[in-house]
């Protein structure tokens, strides 16, 4: 009976991270149309984004796909019980995580230095509300990631089961969901102007 | 939770009473029981249902008579913005959301949803949303830009008070909580049904919660874009509104109606799910057409999406768009009607029961259908380009919103009352209330279609006094008074029987779901074990096992 509860709350949680990133993702989807839009409107849309720094960015966005693929490690190593070799994989992803939003606020400040701002003109207005909304979704992510190293790592939380716990599955379906919105963003914002 | 090797959050042990709780407000305010989630978001909707209503009262007052000058424009404009926006995200939301997260769970055999704690954050979180919309009023100015609030129009070059930042801020809130309450429905329905209970013996309004709860996880994230987009304009001076720097005033239209017409489909499917238990229930027949009601669902559910630009023809998007959007939009007067017509076969050759849950069921029939029928003359586009903006518009959402959502939470609210307090609602009272409600609604919004077709604009704190358009606007008003006084009576109702009322059998109405199965009000374990169900009509199938065990 105790086992077939917590496959319900497995098959719940799992559920319910799907659905509602489905509903994020409609969020982003709606924020990547306006920027899209924006871009074949406007007038003065390439006096700003030429500051745009693509082998910069692309170098930190390789930071954050990578860390797609450690946190999957991560949650292997938890399920085949290696949990040292969990915790270091998992302190990988938050490293790689962090650095890219070093990029992101590296890259702001140089856009800043080159006076392109939010209020400067249109392009400034979609590119930061698009950027800005990943880069806080990553921090948010990050957060959760600390906190579930740290229940790892204090209170040996999810060692040694066979199946993860709920809360460590939603975490890793989340990590994955903001590496799948940067590729589409970084497609839309990035790469798509020079095709 | 065994499986782990410790269990890290500590789950309440003790169970809370339900109804009758000795631990008074704190108790309320801590509850994760469904039971009593649903019961505040519908304490909430009245509560805002009296604001929306007095703000309306008002405008009527404005209106009576031509030229008067009770109200200046400014405040008229924060009336009618506010009255909109109370009456779609914190009445008629909260109603159906609090009746779903009130029953889905009786109705499906589980004792509780999937997830307790986030259906507590949900109910407050929109509580919160709400709070912060009408808070405006002492920030400075409510929002004054109509509850649709049209770029340029809501920039704050053009409206300067904070009340638009209120808006975004409250919505993009409420958004969320009506989220989080759509991912625990489609959870609760898929993970925790009785034994037996497949996905084609669900009650209908099982089906309905289910689907809309798709809805609400589709549209919401775009209007949260859009409210961002715009509060990032009004607060970091961001362009994407301002035609004038290079944004656009037409992406706010889209993205605000590519939510809002899901919107109002999110506020009618539940509304179809309540008939659907209360027409067949009260005609003693099995519902006609199960599988037709919840397909066509489907395919409103998906068509939704597909309609939003037919509020956008006087924009001037060209005939090959407008045509599209007007084909999409008739088409979904199909499944509709499928639905209409299921529930008056229902009704023939039944026994019917003319309680007043039943007469506001009839009544929904009726009026829902002359909404739809307006909503089709608008999906004609020149038609629109005529009636646009006018009276008319203000007629035809408020036959399908009142019409037919309120009706069907009336008729939902007299059916389950019973079951949530243990008390019936007084009849008699209910009577009055119904005719007072229906007379005075059909006296104050069948004339405005005339009005709108005299060319009446809509959204003006008043009028001259041009032919016919004081008096129809007199008779307004004096509708409008009708329908005060019923909801006074239907509020009395309320407070008396739950006082003084007559006590309610676990099944009073002799219905067939499961949710009649647990006493009234339900015990905070809703049930102890149920038996496998075999039918759509459990109730029936139960009894008839046992008069079979009884007579061996």
């Amino acid at each position: 009976m105790m086992v077939n509860e917590s496959a319900i709350r497995y098959k719940q949680s799992r559920l319910m991270i799907q659905l509602l990133l489905a509903s994020e993702a409609l969020f982003f989807a709606a924020l990547i149309i306006a920027f899209v839009y924006f871009r074949n409107l406007s007038m003065d849309w390439s006096e700003s984004s030429k500051h745009l720094q693509v082998e910069r960015t692309g170098f930190f966005s390789i930071f954050l796909f990578a860390s797609s693929g450690t946190i999957a490690l991560w949650s292997n190593a938890l399920r085949k019980g290696k949990d040292k070799l969990a915790l270091i994989y998992l302190a990988i992803t938050i490293v790689f995580g962090a650095v890219f939003l070093f990029g992101q606020a590296t890259e702001y400040l140089n856009l800043f230095s080159e006076e392109v701002t939010i209020d400067k003109d249109i392009f400034g207005s979609a590119f930061f509300t698009l950027t800005g909304f990943h880069a806080f979704h990553v921090f948010v992510g990050l957060i959760i990631l600390i906190v579930t190293w740290m229940l790892c790592r204090i209170f040996g939380y999810g060692v040694g089961n066979e199946q993860i716990p709920p809360g460590m599955l939603v975490a890793e379906w989340y990590w994955h969901f903001v590496d799948v919105v940067w590729i589409f963003v970084f497609f839309f914002v990035y790469l798509k102007p020079l095709i | 939770m065994e499986g782990y090797k410790r269990n890290m959050i500590p789950e309440p042990e003790t169970p809370l009473p339900s109804i009758k709780t000795g631990y008074g407000l704190l108790q309320w305010l801590s509850s994760t029981d469904h039971k009593q989630l649903g019961i505040m978001y519908l304490w909430m909707a009245l509560f805002f249902f009296l604001v929306g209503g007095a703000e309306a009262m008002l405008m009527r007052a404005q209106l009576a008579l031509p030229e008067l000058n009770l109200l200046g424009p400014e405040v008229y404009n924060q009336l009618f913005t506010m009255h909109g926006t109370t009456m779609v995200f914190l009445v008629l939301m909260p109603t159906l959301i609090g009746l779903g997260t009130y029953f889905l769970p009786l109705m499906i055999g589980a004792n509780e949803m999937a997830f307790p704690r986030l259906n507590a954050m949900s109910l407050w979180i929109t509580l919160l949303g709400g709070l912060l919309l009408n808070f405006s009023y002492l920030a400075g100015g409510a929002p004054d830009a109509g509850w649709f609030s049209y770029a340029p129009l809501s920039e704050k070059n053009y409206s300067f008070t904070p009340g638009l930042d209120y808006y975004s801020i409250g919505l993009i809130v409420t958004g969320i909580g009506s989220i989080g309450a759509a991912l625990n429905f489609i959870v609760t329905t898929i993970t925790m049904r009785v034994k037996g209970m497949k996905m084609n013996k669900l009650p209908l309004f099982v089906w309905m919660v289910f689907f809309n709860s798709f809805l609400i996880l589709g549209a919401f994230p775009l209007l949260n874009a859009g409210l961002f987009m715009l509060l990032l304009d009004r607060q970091l001076q961001a362009h994407f509104f301002l035609p004038a720097t290079g944004g656009s005033a037409v992406l706010w239209q889209h993205v605000f109606w590519a939510f809002g017409h899901p919107e109002v489909y999110i506020l009618a499917l539940p509304a179809f799910g309540i008939i659907s238990e209360v027409i067949p229930v009260f005609s003693r027949k099995k519902i006609y057409g199960y599988v037709t009601l919840a397909a066509s669902t489907v395919f409103i559910a998906l068509l939704s999406f597909g309609v939003w630009a037919h509020h956008m023809f006087a924009v001037g998007l060209g005939n090959p768009v407008n045509t599209f959007f007007s084909a999409a939009s008739m088409l979904i007067g199909i499944p509709t009607g499928i639905k209409v017509i299921n529930w008056t076969a229902t009704m023939w050759g039944g026994r019917i029961f003319f309680s007043t849950s039943m007469l506001f069921a009839v009544a929904f029939l009726i009026d829902f259908t002359l909404g739809g029928l307006s909503g089709i003359a608008f999906a004609i586009a020149p038609i629109d380009w005529h009636i646009t903006d006018t009276y008319f518009v203000v007629a035809h959402i408020h036959y399908v919103f009142l019409g037919g959502t309120l009706f069907a939470s009336f008729a939902g609210i007299y059916y389950w009352f019973p079951k949530i307090s243990g008390k019936m609602l007084s009849e008699k009272l209910g009577q009055w209330h119904f005719w007072l409600f229906l007379i005075g609604f059909n006296m104050t919004f069948l004339i405005q279609h005339l009005l709108g077709l005299l060319g009446m604009p809509r959204r003006v704190y008043t009028y001259p006094d041009l032919p016919y358009y004081g008096s129809m606007n007199f008779i307004a008003t004096m509708g409008a008074v009708l329908m005060m006084i019923a909801m006074l009576i239907f509020i009395f109702n309320i407070f008396h029987s739950l006082r003084k009322g007559m006590k309610a059998s676990s099944n009073p109405w002799y219905a067939w779901t499961i949710e009649w199965f647990a006493s009234s009000p339900p015990s905070l374990k809703n049930f102890d074990e149920l038996d496998e169900v075999k039918t759509s009509r459990p109730l029936i199938d139960w009894e008839k096992t046992n008069q079979r065990n009884d007579g061996e």
